[in-house]
């Protein structure tokens, strides 16, 4: 178990070299450079060729490249140009806005998903099913940042119910959910609908099976029948909401824009026209690393939940 | 499930605002830039960063006149109270400074604190030397190379050459506390407890987030004081997030509420202020090369355009039509020869006059332009209008669309590099608040890339000449005439297709009273009050 655990972390070190190196290449591929993007629209080319001098950008990729690997194995991300605040207080706090907005929308996802997949494949066919299956297929074809537009509408414009956007500027638990409450609501909505046909697919996969048949000919009521399927069915729901969770905290972009969500998606979408490269580096590494230890955490959860997945 | 359905209206009714007053007088102001200005002097994020920032926190020894909004605004006093070139050696400045100032952190302001702004940008070994702030500004105060302080409270400053326009760089310099700094010789820390002298001061910073200030009780022009008690500035890049922020009252005043929108806020009692102010809205024309290198096509072009319709059509009235670098109205209009009005038969004549004619022998040309940016307006909707008017006339443009950032990274390096090499022209919006940004940089000479700007490039021997003689005019009435004469030579040369100016228009609540706004890039925010 301990070898196995050791061997998948040390598999992640190449995987985040990887996904570092498609960065770097990827930001410096496209054309704009971090120094234009912070010298006003006025300055001319020599004045930006010395700032670049001054910062460093003059050097060559790979050069530039490894110097910033050295520091990262130091564990230092660096400073963001455009703040010149420390990469890593900045993603810290991003990541705790995004953790929690992932946390809450995935448990808002994942209660309302199981339960009305579960609820759609005992009652196959019927019109709780129907309307199960509408929700799924509106969750995972309605884009989100549309969704997130349409919220904002509805309930701060129009009936001003809630907050537009932001986090909370006061402190306290009621302006907090006030702030977070919608875009929970618009980021749930992909992986309910997702969560929902996975359910209901493995829960009608098990439900069709000969056992379940046995057990209802032995005359064992609906309720135990019901504890056996969810059971039987778990593994591959948890290997979906484990991904659905990795995917709330790195494709929360277009939400957290819509809601100016000061999270990782923001800090991502400002890094990305800022050409603020460290910051980019730093977001895109430390997302990739929680990818890496969340699939892990699902295969290991999916061996204590049945152990016939057991790992050698 | 009944106990279910309560427990979640219950929470529903906990998460309504309770509708508890506010006591202070809190103006919340929604900006479009992308991250909160930085704090620590010389500010970023471009004009909106003097407007909302570095003009609040700080001042300059000459400050912008805001408080009008039927005249240019004009240079008058502000840390300084009086200035005059020496006449025994015109590259020295004599600058009187105001007593009784004090910062933010209690510290006196005097010429030591003129002279440490200074050398925070200028003086690069300096240990306070600001390399960001430095970076951000010191291009605009490229003619100032020393400061020598005569006494507590007079500095000189000098030259490199005798210049007239030294009162229109100054301004771009705003004074910070040393005392402050030596509390934690670090311009990052700095910028979070900042200290000026200005009508505003930081109280909260959050990264990223927003940006708290509150009323400076001891502000020592009595007539500034704010009116206020706080302000919050909030980073509201997405116009629809900021558009939704203004109509859910969570902010008070949106800077540039998308044009489409506007109809329906008036509707709902919202108050959109516009005026005009030094911007245009241009497609740069590339000199060197067909079609553009002839001034009959370039004409023709600047009768094609259909500017009103533009404006009234497509931005609901947020502009008004350019037919030159400046607005009708600026002291430097002058009297061209062309008005530029809409005519699609004379501009088909001047083509035809060039040899090309629209069916058999279009002009052709490639344009590069923003998705969106700083000042870009309405980049793609406004640009296919210019090109659907060009092409109704015989001139065929190919739009190509890239980011904004990269627009500005190929438009520094000029025409002549394998990117930009198929390119006839770019459509970028400038300011002209000042000689240097309105015509030095695009039509000398010597500005041409890498120096500065001029990258059609514009070499005109008689421009050169009156730019050169506006720079050593050191009266701003006999300087605006020669100005002027030189927008008359630029409008008939036709170096750029001429669009639109923008109205800034900005959106406020019907709470938010007092506000003027002024034909500038700031704002004084000092007379504002809120319901």
């Amino acid at each position: 178990m301990w070898a196995y655990v050791g061997r998948r972390l040390l598999l992640a070190i190449p995987t985040l070299l990887g996904a570092s190196i498609i960065v770097f290449a990827m930001v410096h591929l496209a054309p704009g450079d971090p120094i234009a993007a912070v010298m006003p629209a006025e300055s001319s080319q020599a004045e930006i060729e010395a700032t670049k001098r001054a910062y460093g950008f003059d050097k060559p990729l790979p050069v530039q490249y490894l110097v910033w690997l050295g520091r990262v194995a130091q564990g230092d991300l660096g400073k963001s140009i455009a703040t010149r605040r420390a990469v890593v207080l900045d993603v810290r706090d991003a990541l705790a806005n995004s953790l929690v907005l992932a946390l809450s929308s995935s448990l808002l996802a994942f209660a309302l998903g199981i339960g009305l997949g579960l609820l759609a494949a005992f009652r196959q066919g019927r019109l709780l099913d129907k309307a199960a299956s509408a929700v799924a297929v509106v969750g995972v074809s309605v884009p989100h940042y549309w969704a997130g537009i349409i919220l904002i509408i509805v309930f701060s414009v129009q009936l001003n119910w809630l907050p537009a956007m932001g986090a909370a500027d006061d402190p306290g638990v009621l302006p907090y959910l006030r702030h977070i409450a919608l875009p929970t609501l618009a980021l749930a909505l992909i992986p309910l609908g997702v969560i929902t046909r996975v359910v209901r697919s493995a829960a009608l996969d098990v439900l069709n099976q000969e056992f379940v048949l046995a057990l209802r000919a032995k005359g064992l009521a609906s309720r135990r029948v019901f504890t056996h399927v969810v059971k039987n069915a778990a593994p591959q729901i948890l290997t979906v909401l484990g991904l659905q969770f990795g995917f709330q905290l790195g494709g929360s972009v277009l939400v957290e824009a819509v809601f100016s969500w000061p999270g990782t998606g923001y800090l991502l979408n400002l890094a990305i026209f800022q050409r603020d490269i460290p910051v980019l580096q730093g977001v895109i590494l430390v997302l990739a690393t929680f990818f890496v230890l969340l699939n892990l955490a699902v295969d290991l959860l999916q061996t204590l939940v049945d152990p016939r997945i057991a790992r050698h | 499930m009944r106990r279910v359905v309560i427990l979640l209206l219950a929470a529903v009714l906990a998460l309504l605002p309770s509708g508890a007053a506010r006591a202070q007088a809190t103006l919340r102001i929604g900006m479009t830039a992308s991250d909160i200005p930085y704090t620590g002097g010389q500010t970023d994020n471009g004009f909106e960063g003097f407007r909302f920032v570095g003009y609040q926190i700080y001042e300059p020894l000459i400050a912008w006149d805001l408080s009008r909004g039927d005249r240019l605004a004009p240079l008058v006093p502000g840390l300084a109270e009086s200035w005059e070139v020496r006449k025994d050696a015109p590259t020295k400045w004599v600058f009187k400074l105001r007593r009784g100032v004090t910062f933010h952190d209690g510290s006196p302001f005097n010429a030591d604190a003129v002279v440490f702004s200074y050398e925070s940008i200028k003086k690069k070994d300096a240990p306070h030397f600001d390399s960001y702030g430095s970076g951000q500004v010191s291009f605009r105060l490229a003619s100032l190379t020393g400061i020598t302080k005569i006494d507590d409270y007079t500095v000189e400053l000098e030259t490199n050459k005798p210049t007239s326009f030294v009162p229109y760089q100054v301004c771009y310099m705003v004074i910070v506390s040393p005392t402050q700094w030596q509390k934690f010789k670090d311009w990052r820390k700095f910028a979070e407890q900042p200290s000026g002298t200005g009508p505003f001061r930081v109280t909260r910073f959050v990264p990223r987030e927003r940006l708290e200030l509150e009323a400076n009780k001891q502000y020592w022009d009595a007539k500034r004081r704010p009116k206020i008690d706080k302000l919050v500035l909030l980073p509201l890049p997405e116009p629809t997030t900021r558009l939704a922020a203004l109509r859910s009252g969570q902010v008070d005043w949106i800077e540039v509420p998308p044009p489409d929108s506007i109809p329906q806020l008036k509707g709902a009692g919202f108050q959109i202020t516009t005026n005009s102010y030094p911007h245009n809205w241009t497609h740069t024309l590339r000199l060197d090369k067909e079609p553009w290198n002839n001034k009959l096509v370039r004409k023709a072009a600047n009768y094609a355009i259909d500017r009103v319709g533009i404006c009234k059509n497509l931005l609901n009235d947020t502009c008004i039509p350019a037919t030159g670098i400046v607005y009708k109205g600026h002291p430097w209009f002058g009297k061209p020869k062309e008005l530029y009005e809409y005519n699609p038969a004379k501009a088909k004549d001047l083509l035809r006059q060039a040899g090309f004619d629209g069916t058999k022998r279009p002009a052709k040309a490639v344009h590069l332009i923003s998705t969106s940016g700083s000042g870009q307006m309405l980049p793609l909707a406004m640009n296919e209008l210019v090109q659907k008017n060009l092409k109704d006339v015989g001139i065929d443009i190919d739009l190509q669309p890239v980011e904004w950032n990269t627009l500005l990274t190929r438009w520094r390096a000029g025409f002549h590099t394998p990117d930009n090499e198929g390119l006839n022209a770019w459509n970028i919006s400038w300011n002209f608040l000042e000689p240097w940004s309105g015509f030095g940089r695009f039509f000398h000479s010597k500005a041409v890339v890498p120096v500065a700007v001029n990258t059609m490039p514009y070499i005109n021997p008689e421009a050169d000449k009156l730019i050169e003689e506006a720079e050593r005019t050191f009266d701003i009435g006999k300087q605006n005439e020669t100005l002027a004469r030189l927008h008359e030579i630029i409008v008939d040369d036709a170096p750029w297709i001429f669009v639109v100016h923008d109205q800034n228009p900005r959106a406020l609540s019907a709470k938010v009273k007092g506000f003027v706004q002024p034909q500038s890039w700031f704002a004084d925010l000092t007379s504002v009050t809120v319901r």
